[in-house]
């Protein structure tokens, strides 16, 4: 008759050449990291999505290099100055969401604490 | 009186005392109304009439009818009777009678209202009883005056007597009000006539020179004010300061910056960080949220301003009729004509060419031949400002059944001839007389009156016969006549295997044509490298003495013009070729940034010289570029109603080595006849109309297919067909009994939107042009000769706003309805295989058991193993398949 005894701990962790099909490296959070940036891209109208640190520098971007640093510093001075105006009418309050809507098209900024979440996207067809 | 009365009132009547005093002072009515203010009628009962003797018809008749009566007996019976007294109503009278004896008389017949009348004055009674004696001389006067002769009598002065005008006139004249002040000035004889001099002088440097009124405060009128509204604010102290920097010398300071960047190694940590995961899963839900909202609904947009159509019409909404503006007809020409094409100028305003063909069928031409080389065939110019006159008249070898101005110049016009030839003309030289039309119009409209043998056109109005500069050469070229011809355009040139170079030259230079003997020729205008001196010699032999007149644009092109390519539409080996009749080239122009840049320097270079096609050689010298991908298929419509998608470019065969013209793409058999029309649609460029035959079809290019649109058999031949320029949904198909159809996509697709009539005979060719925004014309050419001018209204001229947009989802639908019907045939291909596989099946399976199944029961049904709907579909078989089984069993059997 088997025993089963609970050892209380985790199974030992799988030697890295039996890893599955996905390529070694590859961690759980990037993929969905990958997986959330490609998701809004997708969207209808999105022109172009971009991840960006609490001092403006960009980690993650799918527009070209100069428009993306141009987007980040002027969107992070922007974004700090709401967060300022916001709080100073009220300090209970706080920045959750900023819409920028133009002509051409509309800038949205999910502001962090860290970092800084900026989509452009064009509204009308 | 009074005390009795009182209590008898206060006895029989609750009524206060005024009443009673009313009563007492109640005057006594009297006939003053009549004239008679001293009767007073009174009503005398009988018990009075007893008292007082005055009895009617007794002591009071008609001989004696009144009665003096003793102021005491009336007295008497007041007191006696009070208020019940029939004297109480003239009580007051009674008393104040100055007499004794009062008058009383009867009132037979009423006059005063009651039977009886008191006379209250003893002036009254004195003239009834004694009546002057007044009435009989009246009488005698009214006699005598007819008798009496009037006797003038001079009319006697009288004293005037004022009646107040004297006043009004001394108020209206006008009269001294003050003395007049007189002054007598007296002055040295010697002093007059001289210069005066005049100065200024302040009023109150001289003593008495004015006399003003001050002003005073007067405490009369001045207020004190008790309430004030003040409004009060609190600012900050403001100081102005300003400083200023002494700049010693300038120094240049630059600063360059780049931003900060990570790496790539730090990116990737940073996503494998966990606080980044965690924001993105919570940022990423709002932002969703946000993106599918604006996906939803564009909340900002203005829903009146979409609504709305464009305000400001500029004509009757509701008339949507082609409105005739002017008609041309050739008076001049002998034997009658038709217009075979129509091209509006594409500079000047009201300024449209025609050419003009004789109307003969091909027989007749042979039999007149001789006639009609006498005649020329023209090219005719029309202006707005003179319909009976052409401008300019173009020669021709022979009739011209399609010609095009160049789209870079205008003075050069090509020309298709009905013998095969290519015609050109430059018309530089006249080039300011037909700039100028408008000016020549405006001088005719002196209202100067010319006996008639005068009025002959003026001198300078000539028409002026211009001959062309060059026709192609009659061996090389097409061998029937051309039937379309178009400039390629500036921005490509092509080479003889038919592969495509960017142009350098700035300019239309090559020209493709099509023709009757089933070839699609290329040409190009620019001389040609001499190859052989053979060619040369050949040159000096044909030379031909050439009018003064004629330009020397095209002199190296003259008689000895040869294709550039020659591409022949052939069907296959044995059968016939296509004879093409129109086509219509592809008009995307391929245009990178460097060749801009180039052709903008040579343009500049270009115009310094005079004109770019009198230096013609010049531009052949450049070695081009070749353009890649570049669309060089084509649509041709061809004469037995087909229609076309090949290509130009020429392959080379692979046995013979020589240069193969490609096999087409695709063809498709429309229309019923020639097909007289193809023309990509301004608005979109692979919209294709084709007209021809009874039908019209709209073709995507690409969609291989079929056409997008094809409309049913009309009742009429459809003879010419064009698109509008302005709506892209509209276009106007002439037909052969002189009806104008107007087609709206979005409005029926099945028949046209309008129909209108404009001539009595087959329209041959439409072509609409926009001069402004308010005027759009379209020429209509029909089989008479007559071009006929209309304007095209509001309603047809400007889109809606969103036309284009509808017309091209109408298109995408179209082309999805095509792409489901091809799905559909091949599920039904498939569905009738499987039900024919299905049925061969059954009919094996039923000559199996058929004869057991009847040797037990007659005519009764088999098992049948099959789907309901195979079942359905048999059962109809079933009976006679059967019946016959069962024969032929028994004639086994």
């Amino acid at each position: 008759m088997n025993e089963w005894t609970n050892t209380g701990r985790e199974p030992d962790p799988l030697p890295s050449s039996l890893a599955g099909p996905t390529a070694p490296g590859l961690g759980e959070p990037q993929a969905e990291v990958e997986e959330t940036l490609k998701r809004i891209q997708s969207h209808k109208g999105v022109i172009g999505t971009m991840v960006v640190n609490a001092e403006g520098i960009p980690i993650r971007t799918t527009l070209d290099n100069s428009t993306t640093v141009q987007y980040a510093g002027l969107l992070h001075h922007l974004t700090m100055k709401a967060k300022s105006t916001v709080r100073d009418i009220d300090p209970q309050n706080d920045l959750t969401f900023l819409r920028i809507r133009s002509k051409k098209h509309e800038i949205m900024v999910a502001p962090d604490k860290e970092y800084l979440l900026i989509v452009i996207q064009n509204p009308c067809e | 009186m009074a005390p009795k009365q009182k209590k008898k009132s206060s006895r029989g009547k609750k009524s206060p005392k005024p009443v009673l005093a009313a009563s007492e002072d109640m005057e006594p009515v009297n006939m003053e109304s009549m004239g008679h203010p001293e009767i007073y009628p009174l009503v005398l009962t009988t018990k009075t009439q007893e008292i007082f003797s005055c009895q009617i018809d007794e002591d009071v008749t008609d001989e004696q009818p009144y009665k003096l009566i003793n102021k005491e007996d009336i007295f008497e019976d007041l007191r006696n009777r009070a208020a019940v007294s029939d004297f109480h109503p003239v009580k007051k009278i009674v008393q104040e009678y100055p007499g004794n004896e009062l008058l009383l008389v009867y009132d037979r017949d009423f006059k005063y209202g009651l039977n009886f009348y008191l006379i209250g004055t003893e002036e009254g009674k004195e003239s009834y009883l004694n009546p002057p004696e007044v009435p009989e001389e009246q009488e005698e006067y009214k006699e005598h005056i007819p008798e009496d002769v009037y006797i003038y009598k001079l009319p006697v002065s009288k004293p005037w007597v004022s009646l107040g005008s004297e006043k009004e006139i001394e108020e209206e004249s006008v009269t001294e009000s003050t003395k007049q002040i007189t002054y007598m000035i007296s002055r040295k004889r010697s002093e007059f006539g001289a210069p005066i001099k005049f100065s200024d002088q302040n009023a109150s440097s001289v003593k008495d020179a004015y006399i003003e009124c001050t002003a005073y405060p007067d405490k009369n009128f001045t207020l004190k004010q008790l309430e004030k509204d003040v409004g009060m604010q609190v600012i900050p102290q403001i100081k102005d300061i300003s400083t200023q920097t002494k700049w010693t010398y300038p120094k240049n300071a630059t600063t360059q910056y780049y931003p900060r960047e990570f790496s790539e190694e730090e990116k990737e940590t940073l996503k494998q960080s966990k606080p980044l995961v965690d924001f993105l899963n919570n940022a990423s839900i709002s932002v969703e949220i946000a993106l599918q909202q604006n996906e939803i609904m564009n909340t900002f947009i203005d829903d009146w301003k979409y609504l709305a159509e464009e305000e400001g019409t500029f004509g009757d909404k509701t008339d949507t009729h082609l409105k005739e503006y002017q008609s041309f007809t050739d008076l001049h020409s002998p034997t009658e004509k038709m217009i075979t094409c129509v091209s509006w100028h594409p500079t000047i305003y009201g300024l449209i060419a025609v050419s003009v063909a004789v109307r003969l069928s091909f027989e007749d031409r042979v039999h007149f031949s001789g006639k009609l080389l006498l005649q020329p065939s023209l090219i005719l110019f029309w202006s707005f400002s003179d319909p009976i006159h052409p401008q300019l008249m173009l020669e021709s070898p022979d009739d011209i059944f399609c010609f095009k101005f160049c789209p870079s110049d205008p003075n050069i016009i090509a020309g298709g001839c009905i013998n095969g030839q290519i015609v050109m003309w430059d018309i530089t030289a006249h080039a300011d007389r037909i700039e100028n039309i408008k000016a020549g119009g405006g001088r005719s409209k002196r209202a100067t009156l010319k006996p008639m043998f005068l009025l002959e056109p003026e001198s300078n109005k000539e028409a002026m016969y211009i001959r062309h500069c060059a026709v192609s050469s009659i061996e090389n070229g097409h061998k029937k006549v051309i039937t379309d011809i178009h400039w390629l355009s500036d921005t490509f040139e092509i080479n003889r295997m038919g592969s495509v170079f960017e142009n350098r030259s700035g300019i239309c230079c090559q020209l493709v044509t099509c023709s009757a003997d089933c070839t699609i020729c290329f040409w190009d205008i620019r001389p040609q490298k001499l190859l052989t001196p053979q060619t040369t010699e050949k040159k000096k032999e044909e030379s031909i003495e050439i009018p003064f007149d004629v330009p020397s644009t095209f002199l190296h092109l003259d008689l000895s013009w040869k294709p550039l390519t020659k591409v022949r539409l052939s069907k296959g080996e044995t059968s016939l070729d296509y004879c093409p009749t129109k086509i219509s080239l592809n008009e995307d122009h391929l245009l990178c940034k460097t060749q801009d840049k180039m052709l903008a320097q040579s343009k500049t270079e270009k115009a310094e010289e005079m004109n770019p096609y009198h230096n013609l050689e010049s531009g052949m010298a450049n070695l081009l570029k070749p353009i890649d991908d570049f669309c060089t298929k084509f649509f041709v419509g061809t004469e037995e109603g087909e229609v076309i998608y090949t290509d130009w470019k020429m392959e080379k065969d692979p046995e013979t080595g020589r240069l193969m013209s490609k096999k087409p793409v695709s063809h498709h058999t429309v229309h019923d006849g020639t097909v007289h029309t193809i023309q990509r649609s301004p608005f979109y460029n692979d919209i294709i109309l084709t007209v021809g035959g009874w039908n019209v079809a709209i073709w995507k290019e690409g969609v291989m297919t079929g056409p997008l649109l094809q409309s049913c058999c009309a009742p009429k031949r459809y003879t010419s067909g064009h698109w509008s320029l302005t709506r892209p949904g509209v276009f106007y198909i002439g037909r052969e009994d002189g009806y104008i159809d107007i087609w709206d996509l979005l409005e029926k697709t099945h028949e046209p939107a309008q129909s209108q009539n404009i001539c009595i005979t087959m329209i041959t060719y439409i072509k609409p042009w926009i001069f402004s925004s308010k005027q759009q014309f379209i020429a209509i050419a029909d089989y008479y000769g007559t071009l006929h001018i209309l304007e095209i209204p509001w309603t047809l001229s400007r889109p809606s706003t969103n036309e284009m947009a509808s017309v091209n989802h109408y298109f995408e639908r179209e082309v999805k309805h095509l792409e489901y019907v091809e799905q559909r045939k091949k599920i039904r291909e498939q569905e009738k295989k499987e039900m024919e596989l299905e049925m061969a099946k059954k009919k094996v399976e039923i000559a199996v058991p058929s004869h057991r199944a009847l040797s037990s029961k007659r005519g009764h049904h088999v098992q049948v193993p099959a789907s309901k709907k195979r079942e359905e579909s048999m059962h109809k078989d079933k009976v006679p398949l059967h019946g016959r089984r069962v024969k032929k069993l028994r004639a086994w059997l």
